[in-house]
């Protein structure tokens, strides 16, 4: 680890110090990227200056519906997530996997490999360092990796925040997944609003130590430590949605054939937002391209979507052709099947999927809705004799 | 905040930032790449289904296989898919794979002439069961184009034949004129020690053997039900009626393999195309036990 100065206990930073931290991140080769406001909505892009966060500013989300409102604050990290997540920079939605050129006796590929970016990723909630551990688990857990996401993974350098507010259609303390960060960040940020703005800062790796040192900070008092912890409390008694998981994964096996499918169904358009947001949804399909010569073939690599009809087509036709099954694969996937293909539940409860749905279908009330009808409709109490 | 100082001491025993990331293991192949064959013979099996052998392009080698693996196969320009590898497991370097034109990538492949190159990604899957299967009387049921990833099985069952009780193939084609490995079936059914029944849904021409589904076969076929295992490959919806009929007769589904078709991208488990239920088709298949996939399979749009 090296004889560095820094005193490993939690710090304070102050407002300027994360315009250091920036600074120090990209002198040390990284694209820093994280939360600011475009066309209406909170999104991930290249972030150089911390002015570019969306800096008092908050959303307001539910059922198919997400606004921005000013606060009456500088607050830097006061809202929660948008439509974009992470995975467009660790598994991109379009890549190209490989090029090839036709040559006199068949083909041979070419070799134009890039260093892979080196991305800081600035704001990352507790929900989002969950979803990026599934998509290691699903990219880099088997017998062979996806050798694109490692390399980007491996560059990567996470910035996380524990949240100081819950959204109307979180609801990841009811899936232990948040509202504080546990693991897997290299600094973990609480901004404290109280007084003074300012921020406790907690290094998770070497490498978030070592950044660390390079800025501006002094030692974290016990209060701020108490206030920093009662935030993260307060944000978790705030969650807009709950979902109950005891016995989750058998319920939705048992229920395969009920009739509340054919009632989501109804409303369920198959757009498919649900899988763009969402950011565990890891299936792809790839596409072949070639060039008006023939002379070069491509294969690209495209996030798809279990809503459409082409996913599960085989030589007799789709496997799921009705709204109905494909929504069933969604959720049940999500919610039970993942459980036995990687080993955790596929949602982390950041309630995208309920705020994009066009038509506000929710994964915590459609599972609710189920528990609810297999338990049976409530039958009035008899009446004694 | 405790728990945090917890974590980041954890962390220190870690090299790097990624915790997960470190911690899995690291593999320097690009999965998505294939390497390169080329055709070097070609044998038309019927009106649309054709053997194709491939040799590898560079000094590699072809990895072995067992019986029931697949390989994803890719078309320069065209496109990739899933096809099993129909050739003996004893001879890897002897790589076949029969197909049947029905796709724009199988069309393309059907074009393919001695020299021609493709691309080649696996073997993939799990395999029939055989090493564990010893013993027992080997009943192999398959329908159509189905025989292609029962073929190596055959091979090896011809090869390891002393392990093994009663070798029964059922095999079931459309018409005469649809039958795959004719000469094959003609030499297994010459040989003394296996008993092949074959039966068409429609006679044509000269045929004066069986009429009917291949699952017709199975309440005669010779074998001891209580010591019986079955290797399955077919339509979804004849593999549901075999299933049945092996029941009948005392086959339960713990003795029961079928082999499935699902839509595959990857071949490595993280396209989640070919999704069943719980089970990754790719990665925990083809090749199932009936019983791990009796909640899920031919229950519709699963």
């Amino acid at each position: 680890m090296g004889a560095h100065e820094f005193d490993d206990r939690p710090c304070l930073l102050e407002r300027s110090a994360l315009q250091k931290l920036l600074d120090v991140l990209r002198s040390r080769g990284y694209t820093t990227v994280g939360p600011q406001i475009e066309h209406g909505v909170i999104v991930y892009d290249e972030l150089h200056r911390i002015e570019e966060l969306p800096i008092g500013w908050t959303d307001v989300q539910e059922g198919g519906s997400y606004r921005l409102e000013r606060r009456n604050d500088d607050a830097l990290f006061a809202y929660n997530v948008g439509p974009h997540s992470w995975k467009r920079f660790l598994s991109p939605p379009l890549r190209l996997l490989w090029r090839a050129r036709k040559t006199e006796d068949g083909f041979e590929f070419v070799v134009d490999e890039e260093p892979p970016p080196r991305y800081a990723l600035i704001g990352v909630r507790a929900c989002e360092l969950h979803a990026i551990q599934q998509l290691d688990a699903i990219y880099m857990g088997g017998p062979v990796a996806d050798r694109d996401y490692q390399r980007r993974r491996e560059a990567l350098f996470i910035v996380a925040v524990n949240c100081g507010k819950a959204g109307n259609t979180c609801f990841c303390a009811s899936l232990g997944t948040g509202p504080g960060v546990g693991s897997g960040y290299d600094i973990a940020l609480t901004e404290l609003l109280d007084g003074e703005q300012r921020f406790v800062a907690v290094a998770g790796s070497v490498r978030g130590v070592e950044a660390l040192a390079e800025i501006p900070h002094r030692p974290a008092t016990d209060a701020d430590m108490a206030r920093a912890e009662e935030i993260v409390a307060e944000t978790a008694r705030h969650m807009g949605r709950h979902m109950e998981t005891a016995g989750m994964k058998e319920l939705l096996y048992r229920n395969l054939d009920h009739p509340h499918w054919d009632v989501v169904a109804q409303r369920c358009l198959t757009c498919g937002a649900c899988t763009m947001v969402c950011p565990t949804c890891f299936c792809f399909t790839v596409e072949d391209a070639t060039g008006l010569s023939g002379q070069v073939a491509e294969r690209w690599r495209r996030s798809d979507s279990c809503f459409t009809l082409a996913f599960s087509f085989i030589s007799s036709g789709s496997v799921r052709t009705s709204a109905k099954a494909r929504y069933r694969q969604w959720l049940t996937h999500k919610l039970a099947s993942w459980q036995d293909q990687f080993g955790t539940i596929g949602c982390v409860g950041c309630g995208r999927c309920i705020t994009w749905c066009p038509v506000g279908i929710d994964i915590t009330a459609e599972v609710a809705a189920l528990r609810a009808e297999e338990s049976g409709p409530l039958r009035p109490e008899p009446v004694a004799a | 905040m405790a728990m945090q100082r917890t974590a980041l001491l954890e962390a220190m025993q870690q090299p790097g930032p990624a915790l997960q990331a470190t911690q899995a293991p690291i593999f320097h192949i690009d999965a998505f790449r294939p390497y390169r064959c080329r055709v070097v013979g070609r044998q038309q099996e019927n009106d649309d289904t054709f053997t194709v052998e491939l040799r590898p392009v560079s000094a590699r080698r072809h990895a072995a296989f067992a019986p029931g693996q697949f390989n994803m196969l890719y078309i320069f320009g065209v496109g990739e898919i899933p096809i099993s590898i129909s050739g003996d497991p004893a001879e890897p370097d002897r790589l076949l794979h029969t197909t049947r034109a029905v796709g724009v990538v199988t069309r393309a492949m059907a074009k393919l002439r001695e020299g021609d190159v493709i691309g080649v990604r696996g073997p993939f899957g799990v395999p029939w069961p055989l090493e564990a299967l010893t013993g027992r009387d080997i009943v192999i049921i398959a329908g159509g184009i189905g025989l292609a990833p029962l073929r190596p099985a055959l091979y090896y069952l011809v090869a390891h034949r002393k392990e093994y009780e009663r070798v029964v193939l059922l095999y079931g084609a459309r018409t005469p004129e649809d039958l795959l490995y004719r000469n094959e079936l003609e030499h297994w059914r010459a040989r003394f020690d296996l008993e092949v029944y074959v039966t068409v849904d429609r006679a044509t021409g000269d045929w004066r053997g069986n009429v009917g589904v291949v699952t017709s076969l199975i309440p005669r076929a010779p074998f001891e039900p209580r010591n019986a295992a079955a290797l399955i490959c077919g339509p979804e919806i004849m593999m549901r009626y075999a299933v049945q009929a092996l029941q009948k007769r005392g086959v339960d589904a713990t003795q029961t393999w079928l082999s499935l078709e699902r839509n595959m991208k990857c071949g490595v488990g993280m396209c989640g195309h070919c999704q069943l239920g719980p089970h990754i088709v790719c990665r925990d298949g083809p090749v199932f036990r009936m019983d791990q996939i009796e909640h899920v399979f031919g229950r519709g749009e699963v």
